[in-house]
């Protein structure tokens, strides 16, 4: 059956200790149960990345750790105290950061003053914190415009600025980067990335984001109808889902139900329903599995009418006849949609292949709409999902 | 149309000699109204702020009704107030029927409804997420009422103009209550309606005109805060 040690998301990771251990959660919203988490443990000093689609339920993963919705059951603790027994103790325990920077009415210096303010930090040593905090997000030199003349970046750099400077045991962060155009973003990302990696807080970051999450995340939890369907290392959860719907949402564009053939030496041969075989490197193949191959490990190369292949030019372990059927702009590369050359008996529906590329190897390769081609990948690229 | 004109030079002469009377009972009706006024928003501010902030059953009718106060007739409010206080009413071993505390209450009873509704539509408006974030920043109840306050300021000085002009320009609870007694319960209003069934109508028109500038005054000064561009 599945790989129990990948799946089972209440150890997702980790070395260290445990900061925060949720017990059989369950939360409700309007008499419906948004979220259940059996067991979850958030390690101290890393950063746990929470993804999820819209509506999975992280937003309110997120929210019952700050206190603001009560769980219908189940246990919080903070270093093994339940979190909720004083709740105004706990929060000042913790900081949040939200999507909207959520700056109060006043200027920049001053909403970080008053945070420090609420927690009782002496009057004297807040305003050199506060301004230390500012410029460490490089907003110094904002500190006495009015919060709400501040650009959407320049105020989530005060928003975070001021999370930080209440210097938390916890950093419970929801989408801070998200609504960011795209330099703002990756600046900021950049700036928070070096301080995280220098303060290391115990940091929960909510994000739809998977680049967000493989850029900044130590650990990842992937929540999906309100359940953690997988924990692990970024790495670990980007190559080998758990599950389809996992798979899915991290990316894995190439799924392919496949039936086991053969198993030696530690590889499994598997067909898939459109009659390739496929090579995977597995411990303990199931007899149907899902394959799954992210489209980045894919290689695709033009079959040379010579040789009929190019089987030669690479130590791949799995090479696959295609057909370019679609080529599609994505951020900086380009997605080509290919279609296997094969076609299944009972389903007859050819296998789809999506795979990466650059524009300049595109562009070297000729590949257009209908060139023949070979997709390439390692059996150690490729993933098998026990599928019941 | 002469005794008009009249009027208004009597009115500025009186003004300008510091006329006794009329300087004493435009200090009582101050000192009323700003009593009435801190006193509604004491109850009204923090009952808004709950309103805004809190779900309950029942919420519904109480909003409604806080709508309805804010329409209510002074009248209506001076014959409640009146018959409380009245000698042989439930409170009338208090003795407060005719003095300036029952004038006080009943610009109060006038005052808070609008001062609560104008604080919970101004609480209201604040986005709830920051309400989130104020929270997660580690307020306790008190921190989070002072935070949520200063961010509807222009809201509650809206609240403050609008119960203090109610309880300054109301006149029938006032005489109900008060009795328009000289030098005790005469204020403004009731002065202006003693003064013109009189037939004084320079008097009449110079209190007139006094409730006018006090109140141009008061909501100058209010607004002149309100406005002025946002304190850092």
């Amino acid at each position: 059956m599945r790989d129990e040690r990948r799946s089972d998301p209440a150890a997702p990771t980790s070395e260290g200790v445990t900061k925060i251990a949720i017990r059989d959660l369950v939360v409700d919203r309007d008499e419906a149960t948004v979220l259940r988490v059996p067991k979850l443990s958030i390690a101290a000093g890393r950063v746990t990345a929470v993804i999820g689609p819209n509506g999975s339920g992280k937003s309110t993963l997120l929210a019952t750790l700050e206190l603001l919705v009560a769980p219908r059951e189940g246990a919080l603790l903070l270093d093994g105290v339940e979190m909720r027994t004083d709740v105004l103790a706990t929060r000042r325990r913790m900081a949040a950061a939200f999507q909207d920077p959520l700056l109060l009415s006043m200027s920049v210096r001053k909403n970080v003053e008053t945070a420090l303010r609420l927690r009782k930090v002496p009057r004297g040593a807040r305003r050199a914190r506060a301004l230390r905090w500012l410029e460490r997000f490089g907003v110094g030199g904002l500190a006495e415009r009015h919060a709400h003349e501040l650009s959407g970046g320049e105020a989530q750099r005060v928003s975070l600025a001021r999370a930080f400077a209440l210097e938390p045991e916890v950093l419970l962060l929801d989408e801070p980067f998200s609504a960011l155009d795209a330099p703002t973003r990756a600046a900021l990302l950049d700036d928070f990335a070096a301080i995280v990696a220098e303060t290391r807080p115990t940091t929960v970051l909510v994000t739809h984001d998977r680049d967000e999450a493989l850029r900044l995340a130590d650990d990842l939890v992937v929540l999906i109808d309100g359940e953690v369907r997988q924990g692990g290392a970024p790495t670990e959860v980007f190559a080998a889902p758990a599950d389809r719907s996992v798979a899915d949402f991290v990316g894995v564009e190439n799924v392919w139900l496949s039936a086991l053939v053969r198993e030696a030496s530690g590889v499994a041969t598997y067909r898939a329903q459109s009659g390739e075989l496929l090579d995977v490197v597995s411990e303990a193949p199931a007899p149907v599995a899902l394959v799954c191959v992210r489209p980045e490990e894919i290689t695709v190369s033009p079959r040379s009418a010579a040789s009929g292949s190019s089987a030669e030019a690479t130590s791949a372990r799995n090479q696959i006849e295609a057909v370019v059927t679609d080529v599609m702009a994505s951020g900086a590369l380009l997605r080509l949609v290919l279609q296997g050359s094969h076609y299944g008996l009972g389903e007859n529906e050819a296998m789809r292949i999506v795979a990466t590329v650059s524009r300049p190897s595109l562009e070297n390769l000729g590949l257009v709409v209908g060139t023949p081609v070979l997709a390439s990948f390692k059996a150690t690229a490729a993933h098998a999902i026990a599928h019941d | 149309m002469d005794f008009i004109w009249d009027g208004i030079k009597e009115a500025a002469r009186l003004w300008a000699r510091g006329d006794a009377e009329i300087i004493e009972i435009t200090l009582r009706t101050i000192a009323i109204s700003a009593v009435a006024t801190a006193l509604a928003l004491g109850i009204g501010v923090p009952a808004g702020a709950f309103l805004a902030m809190r779900h309950f059953r029942g919420r519904r009718l109480v909003v409604a009704a806080v709508n309805t106060g804010m329409g209510m007739p002074p009248v209506v409010v001076g014959l409640l107030v009146a018959l409380v206080l009245w000698r042989s009413g439930p409170l009338g071993a208090l003795d407060l029927i005719y003095t300036p505390t029952a004038i006080v209450a009943a610009q109060f009873l006038i005052a808070v409804p609008l001062v609560v509704g104008f604080s919970m539509a101004s609480i209201q408006a604040i986005d709830p997420r920051l309400l989130d974030q104020i929270r997660s920043l580690g307020a306790n109840r008190i921190q989070l009422l002072w935070l949520v306050a200063r961010e509807a300021r222009l809201g509650l000085l809206a609240a403050l103009m609008a119960g203090f002009g109610a309880a300054i320009s109301e006149v029938g609870a006032a005489m109900m209550v008060g009795g328009n007694i000289a030098g005790e319960t005469r204020v403004l209003t009731t002065a202006t309606v003693l003064e013109t069934s009189r037939g004084n109508f320079e008097v009449a028109l110079a209190l007139g005109i006094m409730l006018l500038v006090m109140a141009y005054v008061v909501n100058l000064v209010f607004t002149g805060v309100q406005q002025q561009r946002r304190a850092v």
